[in-house]
């Protein structure tokens, strides 16, 4: 077996060390009260996962992740929080976070949610190496915590933050499996920026026709009349 | 000669089919005489065919080069088909006869040679492609000739309710012979996995679950189109609203069509090696139908309704029959199993017969008066004599008078009845005897209905202008009528001969020979039991109406006298009607009113409303009666209110906001990964 990937070893220790970090963003995402904390949290986060896939480049000594950390660093660790707090200060909605659910209760759903994807993913990937086990159970906490962020929160805003959480998750997956080729993690990143254009344009829409960015607006334009 | 059926046959269906095709051609005059007479011939020569093969005996299979990739269709002919397409053939015969005056509707005339041509189709099928391609055929046709006055929405509605019901047998069958067919198809050459030829299927007989599985597809499948309860719902509807001479094929031919394929999957391709409780389902729901058809038969108002009802009740007894078989199969008790089976054959030929005849009668009611109503018909002897002389002798049978034909299937049916309450557990028994007491009430309200309908309909004076300016109806009409009529009189007088022609399934799937002896004339449950002995009972009855006529010639006092009829009581008649107001006669109501308040309250929910006004009121009292089936608020409201549930909340999930839209696919996918973890933890 890889001595990198078994437990123990440092390659694997940091890199694990790093993956627990995004989790723990992703509950510090969860609850988040204010806009900006927000956007600084998602910042952070992407940071982390650069970070995971420094380590990892350097582990597997591939050049390409490499580029999948600069990407991750450059585009979700600056690019996209400087975009989204330039939002938040034209469109004003420095406080403007809704939470559907309580607090407690989205903390208590993450933490079940961290254990069923340990249940899940454990026992299905019993041949595969620890480091990849362990990354993997990770990898979809955060996608299932991303998601639960979408459904916990009512403005626009904060769902896209999400959405991005949910995409750091699988990027998380993808760069700790080895052998996983750039194109998938490219094609993801380039999704990601499109989808944060398409976002931000569709934000100022929102904005302008009810004057907020709470999504409950839009049920009103369902189609049909309930 | 033998040899030659089953060609022939099958050379009769290509024929049926060509004219099915060529006949939209054709000028809309011709075209309803083209297609009668070039459904009579071909019919008629595949019923000597298949009289032929019961007589002579022979089984034959013929491989067809068509139908689906690396499995072409198979056709054959055994003693169960032949029978059944004697049946078929005789009732074609007569109701494609009687469209030969012309005056069937041009526009669905050419579903009638297809619609025949389907039913022998599914009577020769020896593999699952062709029983499914012919019963399907078989729906939509009988759909479109439904369909044939569509421009009353009633219409309309039966046809989309006997649909509904096809689509439900279908999804039913198609799964049943599936399951047959994965069982033969272990290690076979042909087809892969499954083998759907009849063949191998009764070479590995289902077992267990399995079996049982095909057991309730076969009875909802099969059970919806030959209208066994609880989904004969949609047989009033749909027999009322069809032309005659297809109610007649659809009530006396179809119906069979679908017993025979419940008979061919149940007891041929599921093999005799079943448990016992297998003829309990068939019972129940069959003595069910007996009595809610024999009650409801009393208290319709139309007469094509009151036949379809009664075709439930005599549905439900040959099911009862065949209920009875499996029972006594399973038991081992073969002499039994050929009484019930041969006496649910025997009635289902004769009441082919005597059904198709009736029905003929009531298109004839219809198209010479105008009206199916039973309030507005009466006094039609009088003007269509020849009509209701041969409805007369229909209604014989029907009512189960010794010695029509009525009677001597439902005669074998109680014997095996009474000789089975000893079969089995305490459980069996009870339900046994608990079928038998029912199948006593439905033969008695059968009788009931049929002296309401005659009586009704066809005696008594006019209650309409419609009814008195009845004309008779053409010669074909008549022929057609009175053909059925001999052909059940024929039944009626010598049930042992039917028997005998019946004798080869009867032997194949009840293991023992059908109860006749002495050269066939006398039908016995047992060689030395008393048996019924129908040609000296009509030859004693005979000698009693002589009797009777000599008397009444010797005594009576001559000549004829027309006197007031008894008005119950009302004030002196009108003027203009010297004999008291038409309308103040018993009517269909009023006659099936002491049985409508004693049985109908409790299984029909038959509730009276009456309007009387106040005194100096000039409007009219009414007395409103509403009925319903049990079926219909039992199974089909519920289904419907289902069905509503499940589009309204389909509706709202299409309408759902962007997070709950994020919240159900949230809350699906942990639940399945949830499963997964379930699943690895095992």
């Amino acid at each position: 077996m890889d001595p990198h990937g078994t437990f123990g070893a440092l390659s694997y220790d940091v890199g694990h060390l790093l993956g627990t970090g995004v989790l723990v963003l992703s509950f510090l995402l969860l609850y988040q009260r204010r806009m900006g904390a927000v956007i600084h949290t998602y910042a952070a986060q992407a940071v982390v996962l650069a970070a995971a896939a420094l380590w990892q480049a350097i582990v597997q000594d591939s050049w390409h992740l490499l580029v999948t950390a600069i990407i991750a660093l450059g585009a979700k660790g600056i690019a996209i929080p400087l975009a989204l707090n330039a939002i938040v200060r034209r469109l004003n909605i420095h406080r403007s976070i809704e939470n559907a659910m309580g607090i407690y209760t989205t903390m208590a759903l993450g933490a079940l949610l961290v254990a069923l994807s340990i249940m899940v993913v454990l026992p299905t990937t019993l041949q595969a190496q620890a480091l990849t086990r362990e990354d993997l159970a990770l990898a979809l906490s955060v996608v299932l915590l991303g998601l639960l962020m979408m459904i916990s929160r009512r403005t626009a805003l904060t769902q896209v933050i999400g959405f991005m959480s949910l995409e750091n998750g699988l990027i998380l997956a993808a760069v700790g499996v080895a052998g996983m080729p750039l194109v998938v993690e490219l094609s993801v990143a380039v999704l990601v920026m499109v989808a944060a254009v398409v976002f931000g344009v569709f934000f100022f829409r929102i904005r302008e026709q009810f004057d907020s960015l709470d999504v409950t607006h839009l049920d009103r334009v369902g189609g049909l009349q309930r | 000669m033998t040899e030659l059926a089953l060609p022939g046959a099958a050379l009769a269906v290509c024929l049926l089919l060509a004219l099915a095709l060529v006949s939209p051609f054709l000028s809309p005059k011709m075209r309803a005489r083209v297609v009668a007479w070039g459904c009579v011939v071909p019919c008629a020569v595949t019923a000597l065919l298949a009289a032929c093969v019961l007589i002579g005996g022979g089984v034959g299979t013929l491989a067809v080069p068509l139908g689906p990739a690396g499995a072409g269709m198979v056709l054959a002919l055994d003693g169960l088909s032949a029978f059944f397409l004697l049946l078929l053939m005789l009732v074609a015969t007569a109701a494609s006869g009687s469209a030969l005056d012309g005056h069937a509707e041009p526009v669905t005339a050419p579903f009638l040679p297809l619609f025949i041509a389907a039913m022998a189709l599914t009577l020769l099928a020896a593999d699952a492609f062709s029983l499914m391609l012919g019963w399907e055929l078989m729906s939509v046709a009988a759909a479109a000739l439904v369909l044939t006055g569509h421009r009353d929405p009633d219409t309309r509605a039966a046809a989309l309710l006997f649909s509904g019901m096809a689509i439900l047998g279908a999804v039913c069958l198609f799964p049943a012979l599936g399951l047959l067919a994965q069982g033969g198809g272990q290690g076979g050459a042909q087809g892969g996995i499954w083998d759907w030829r009849f063949a191998s299927m009764r070479a590995h007989p289902p077992e267990g679950l399995r079996a049982s599985a095909v057991l309730l597809l076969a009875l909802i499948g099969a059970g919806s189109k030959a209208g066994l309860a609880p989904l004969h719902v949609w047989l009033p509807p749909a027999h009322a609203n069809a032309p005659g001479h297809v109610s007649a094929l659809m009530s006396g031919a179809m119906t069979k069509i679908a017993l025979y394929v419940l008979v061919r999957l149940v007891f041929d391709l599921c093999g005799p090696a079943q448990p016992l409780w297998w003829g309990l389902p068939l019972m129940l729901l069959g003595v069910a139908g007996a009595v809610l058809g024999g009650l409801r038969a009393n208290v319709e108002g139309d007469i094509k309704s009151v036949l379809a009802c009664s075709t439930i009740e005599n549905v439900g007894l040959i099911a009862v029959g065949f209920g009875l078989a499996l029972l006594a199969r399973a038991a081992d008790l073969p002499p039994l199993a050929a009484l019930a089976m041969g006496g649910a054959l025997l009635h289902a030929i004769a009441h082919a017969m005597f059904k198709s005849l009736l029905f003929l009668g009531a298109g004839a009611v219809q198209h010479g008066a105008r009206t199916r109503r039973l309030d507005r018909l009466g006094g039609l002897v009088h003007t269509m004599p020849i009509t209701t002389a041969c409805v007369m002798a229909g209604a014989a049978c029907a009512a189960g008078l010794p010695p029509s034909a009525g009677f001597a299937g439902e005669w074998m049916l109680f014997q095996a009845a009474l000789a089975a309450a000893r079969v089995g557990g305490l459980g069996v028994q009870v339900a046994v005897v608990g079928v038998a007491t029912l199948m006593v009430l439905a033969a008695a309200l059968a009788a009931a209905a049929a002296v309401r309908l005659v009586g009704i309909a066809f005696l008594g004076r006019p209650r309409s202008p419609l009814a008195a300016g009845a004309e008779e109806v053409a010669r074909p009409a008549h022929a057609a009528m009175v053909g059925l009529g001999i052909a059940a009189l024929l039944i009626g007088l010598l049930p042992g001969w039917v028997l005998v022609l019946a004798q080869d399934p009867v032997h194949r799937f009840a293991g023992g020979l059908g109860g006749v002896r002495d050269a066939a004339l006398v039908v016995a449950p047992a060689a030395d039991a008393p048996g019924y002995a129908a040609p000296a009972i009509a030859v004693l009855l005979g000698l009693a109406a002589i009797a009777v006529a000599w008397a009444m010639r010797r005594w009576a006092v001559p000549g004829m006298r027309r006197g007031p009829a008894w008005d119950c009581g009302f004030g002196a008649p009108p003027p203009w009607l010297p004999f008291g107001d038409p309308a103040t006669q018993y009517g269909g109501a009023s006659f099936g009113q002491p049985l409508r308040r004693s049985l109908g309250a409790g299984l029909l929910a038959a509730r009276e409303a009456v309007d009387m006004p106040e005194p100096g009121e000039t409007r009219p009292a009414q007395l409103t009666v509403t009925l319903h089936d049990p079926a219909e608020a039992g199974l089909f409201a519920p289904a419907a209110a289902l069905r509503d549930r499940l589009s309204v909340f389909a509706d709202r999930m299409q309408l759902l906001n962007v997070r709950a839209t994020l919240s159900v696919m949230f809350a699906v996918l942990v639940l399945f990964l949830a499963a997964i973890s379930v699943i690895q933890q095992w």
